[in-house]
């Protein structure tokens, strides 16, 4: 589908000019994807199958006017371009009943085309699944295997184009005891292998024997903790909603806003940056504005960049570095630091490894404080050594003090995390990121 | 049966009945039976079809945003074969796409056998219809009026330079969704859904708070009428108010106090540490990688006390206006009222048919999918707490030292659904039965599993809101899911609340 998709794309782009009265422009943007989806529940498959699934975006420009349409395309011609001249006719009333946007943008540096492919070698369904079911039983296993193409293009009537394709697999599990205790893990990537697959399986029910031990009772209080990187990987996750984008900074609702502000400061190890050029997302936005290979977010503990949709330039007078509409950041990137994973729990001492955490919001967004839960492998260390699971706990604390004067350090090994999440198209965000060493973080229930 | 000749609700717009996107549902549904290919004799399969149109319109900072409009339209086919289930979804509803689809769908059934599966079933659908009851069209008034007063509303809400942002939008959706079976059935249901947002943003130097109209609560099936019934239009200048008085405000006090929480909180509450723990495939594990399990177990049905006496909570999807109302789930399954709770004992979960089997439990018409992209999960749809007799006055009378808090804003809990937390937008301390001054930040926390036994005094009917949200998620593959709840404004016992920093 995906040499498909590209091709059937700039053949409805190139006629798309025939659909235009007067001076009238347009811009589009194609969705594709074509995936395959097993859930699993207790090792066995629970719901299996595939979607293929084609979106066309339209902008059609007329002075200082313009609406924006989306259509469903078949790949097939003959149904789908007439499906396109309606939804140009409706757009072409839209934008006339419209006042005229002042923020209306779009890129006109024709020079910006470009293609990206990355080369990816998948599995068949088969040979995935076998990578499960074939070798000693996976036990109680949950979660979802999701694999296949990803293609975005861009097109305009000033004769820009862009293409960005990519296949990908994300396997996303977790691995329970009879007590109802977890481990999570996952193998994602562009080319896979069975035998890494099957490794990684191993591994996670190596992991879960430590969960065996007896489980020790909390009491809320302060604790010093070592959030792994998929944990702090949730955390970012939160602070990427509304946090790194201009217009939260200019309306004042970032979580970070204190540290725009100048008012606040992180630890000098923080350096956050959106890696895109190393990420999956591509190298465009949505209206033909190229991305630059990286935008530094936050260094040496003080906020750097703004993320700028090509909307929020023109509102605020600034440059757009092709940020989508959220300003969220695709790629997340936060530079290693010295502490040796390897022997985490001696320097830990005394405290908890916390593996995930889960369900994460703003408990005082000004202050940057966020709640959350800790879930999967959660263990309690002492002396150096895990001595057991903990049960799951909420913790409310301020991300000032937990990246700010109680960071103890970052891990020098990093882990490379591709977000699994597929709300209507699976996601091409990713990131990169070491473990942290925090002093008295604070659990609350 | 196509859509045209459905009678009830609001006049169809042209481009539903003439669109060249738009063969009738009947026909695509009837060309269907063709498409199985020699040898498929003993397979059960269903076809569900899934046309979305949307049209949003927003305003932020007295600006129009482009208008955007949006169809969809997919078909996902799935086949029961050699005792395992798989299903196939395309954007390509032609002979050749759907065949595709089908050969594709048997395929991972036979992965599904030869690996041990789940869920060997494929219910099938019954037949008939449903329609939105709508009293005034979406396209009866002219696009541009409704940008005006959007600008207008947006407006409202400015006029002082603390104001940092301001904004106000709808957002208005069409589901005609269909699905037939092997067996002969045919639901065709058509959902015209509504949802007003307004919000403003009040900042000083020190804070930033933010007041909105409701957050997206005010969803709701219905047309135009939808948004007079609610208020939106006026909601402007008491947001400004309010979102400036909580920037002078003091922290929501900290301790173990009376609660009284209005409708568009209670939503939530109920949502997160009842809806969700009742949902049948997260008890039968089938979310413990996302969503989460639940804390309830299939032992305590019938006998659980999952509240006070006070508590009744029903599965309803026949709430005129509420966002999940429907006739079939998308598994086509008829939908009746159901009573989850009764006295505060937990008597039912929430699960379609495939659940009900696999856990030998009863259940409700809840399998949903968030379009033709996704199967069928379990799911809330309207779920609703009863009234009680206590009018809003009363709810405070007794209560000498108390804080209300009305409008979620923030939400976590844990994958069991038993330890939360929740902030609101806008508090009010409660002191000798009256509310007293406005407190900023108010939040508290809990166990899901106690805090319902705290429910002292349950609002009467003049205190109950329709509401809703239109974004739960759940799933893997994620999914997107509309659900309603009517709730009236209640009062609990001793519960831990604080404020921001």
């Amino acid at each position: 589908m995906s040499t498909d998709s590209h091709d059937y794309f700039f053949s409805l782009a190139a006629a798309m000019p025939e659909l235009l009265s007067g001076d009238e422009v347009f811009t589009c943007h194609l969705r594709a994807e074509d995936s395959s989806f097993v859930r699993f529940n207790r090792g066995r498959i629970n719901q299996a199958g595939d979607v293929r699934q084609l979106q066309l975006d339209v902008d059609l420009i007329r002075g200082r006017r313009h609406a924006v349409g989306q259509v469903a395309l078949s790949g097939d011609r003959s149904t789908d371009w007439p499906r396109l001249q309606e939804l140009m006719g409706d757009l072409r009333q839209l934008a006339a009943a419209s006042p005229e946007d002042p923020f209306l943008t779009y890129n006109t540096d024709v020079a910006a085309s470009g293609e990206h492919r990355r080369a990816c070698s998948l599995p068949s369904a088969g040979e995935a699944l076998d990578s499960v079911h074939d070798g000693p039983s996976v036990g109680d296993l949950v979660g979802v295997y999701a694999a296949g193409g990803i293609q975005r293009g861009f097109a305009s009537s000033l004769g820009q184009r862009n293409w960005h394709d990519s296949r990908s697999y994300n396997f996303d599990w977790s691995l329970f005891d009879e007590r109802g205790r977890a481990v999570k893990a996952s193998y994602a990537g562009f080319e896979w292998s069975s035998a890494t697959m099957r490794e990684r399986l191993a591994a996670s029910m190596e992991d879960l024997r430590v969960l065996a031990q007896p489980a020790r009772v909390l009491q809320p209080g302060k604790y010093r903790v070592f959030l792994a990187p998929a944990a702090l990987h949730e955390l970012l996750s939160l602070l990427s909603w509304g946090g790194f984008g201009l217009r939260g900074r200019m309306t004042r609702v970032s979580p970070l806003m204190r540290l725009h502000d100048g008012t606040a400061e992180l630890a000098t190890a923080v350096e956050l940056t959106d890696e895109i050029a190393a990420g999956a997302a591509p190298r465009f936005e949505a209206s033909g504005f190229p991305r630059p290979e990286r935008v530094p977010l936050i260094s040496a503990g003080h906020a750097a960049s703004c993320l700028v949709s090509p909307r929020s330039a023109l509102e605020y007078g600034v440059e757009t570095n092709g940020a989508g509409d959220d300003e969220a950041p695709v790629a997340v990137d936060l530079a290693p630091g010295t502490l040796d994973a390897d022997t985490i729990a001696r320097e830990l001492h005394r405290g908890l490894i916390v593996s995930n955490l889960w369900y994460l919001n703003f408990s005082d967004r000004v202050a940057c404080r966020t709640t959350g839960m800790t879930r999967f492998a959660t263990l309690w260390v002492e002396d150096g050594r895990v001595c057991g699971p903990v049960d799951p706990m909420r913790f409310d604390d301020s991300v000032y003090r937990v990246l700010g004067d109680r960071l103890v350090g970052l891990t020098r090994q990093r882990e490379w995390i591709m977000d699994p999440s597929s709300y209507d198209w699976r996601s091409t965000r990713t990131a990169r990121l070491p473990g942290a060493l925090v002093d008295d973080f604070a659990l609350t229930l | 049966m196509s859509v045209d000749g459905i009678a009830t609700g609001g006049k169809p717009s042209p481009s539903i009945c003439m669109s060249p996107m738009h063969e009738s549902i009947d026909a695509a549904h009837r060309r269907f039976r063709d498409i199985p290919p020699t040898g498929s004799g003993s397979d059960s399969w269903t076809l569900r079809i899934v046309r979305q149109d949307d049209e949003t319109l927003a305003v932020r900072r007295d600006v129009a945003e482009p208008g955007r409009r949006a169809v969809d339209l997919g078909a996902m086919v799935t086949v029961a074969r050699g005792g395992g289930v798989g299903y196939a979804a395309t954007s390509d509803m032609g002979d050749d796409g759907l065949r595709g689809a089908y050969e594709r769908a048997a395929q991972w059934a036979l992965h599904a056998t030869r690996r041990g599966t789940e869920n060997a079933e494929l219910p099938q659908p019954r037949s008939g219809e449903y329609r939105s009851p709508i009293a005034r069209a979406w396209v009866t008034q002219p696009y541009a009026e409704k940008v005006d007063r959007l600008i207008s509303l947006s407006q409202s809400m400015g006029g002082d330079a603390r104001i940092a942002d301001r904004s106000a939008s709808l957002w208005w959706t069409r589901v005609e969704s269909s699905i037939s079976g092997s067996a002969g059935g045919l639901v065709s249901q058509v959902f015209d859904y509504l949802v007003p947002m307004a919000a403003v943003t009040a900042s000083d130097e020190n804070d930033t708070q933010t007041r909105t109209f409701g957050g997206h609560a005010y969803a709701r099936q219905g047309g135009l009428e939808v948004l007079d019934e609610v208020d939106f239009w006026s909601c402007g200048s008491r947001l400004r108010e309010q979102a400036l008085e909580l920037l002078a405000a003091p922290n929501c006090p900290s301790g173990s106090l009376p609660l009284v929480l209005a409708p568009d909180q209670m939503i939530l509450q109920i949502h997160e540490s009842i809806g969700h723990p009742l949902e049948l495939d997260r008890i039968l594990g089938d979310e413990r990688n996302y969503a989460g399990g639940s804390f309830v177990t299939p032992d305590m049905f019938g006998s659980y006390r999952y509240g006070s006496a006070q508590l009744n909570i029903t599965f309803d999807p026949t709430c005129d206006g509420e966002l999940a109302s429907y006739a079939y789930d998308d598994a086509g399954q008829a939908a009746e009222p159901v009573a989850l709770i009764r006295d505060g004992v937990l008597l039912r979960p929430l699960g379609g048919a495939v659940s009900q089997r696999r856990a030998g439990l009863p259940g409700a018409a809840t399998a949903r999918a968030s379009s033709w992209n996704r199967p069928p999960i379990d799911r809330m749809a309207n779920l609703n707490l009863e009234p009680g007799n206590a009018d809003f006055a009363s709810l405070l009378a007794e209560v000498d030292d108390g804080v209300y808090m009305e409008t979620n804003r923030s939400w976590s809990i844990d994958d069991s659904r038993d330890k939360f937390q929740f902030g609101c937008e806008y508090g009010r301390r409660i002191r000798g039965g009256r509310l007293a001054e406005v407190v900023k930040n108010p939040s508290y926390r809990g166990r899901s599993a106690t805090f319902w036994r705290s429910l002292e005094l349950v609002g009467s009917a003049a205190t109950l809101q329709v509401l809703g949200t239109p974004f739960c998620g759940k799933g893997e593959p994620n999914q997107i899911m509309r659900v309603g709840h009517a709730a009236p404004a209640c009062r609990f016992r001793a519960v831990d609340v604080f404020g921001g920093e």
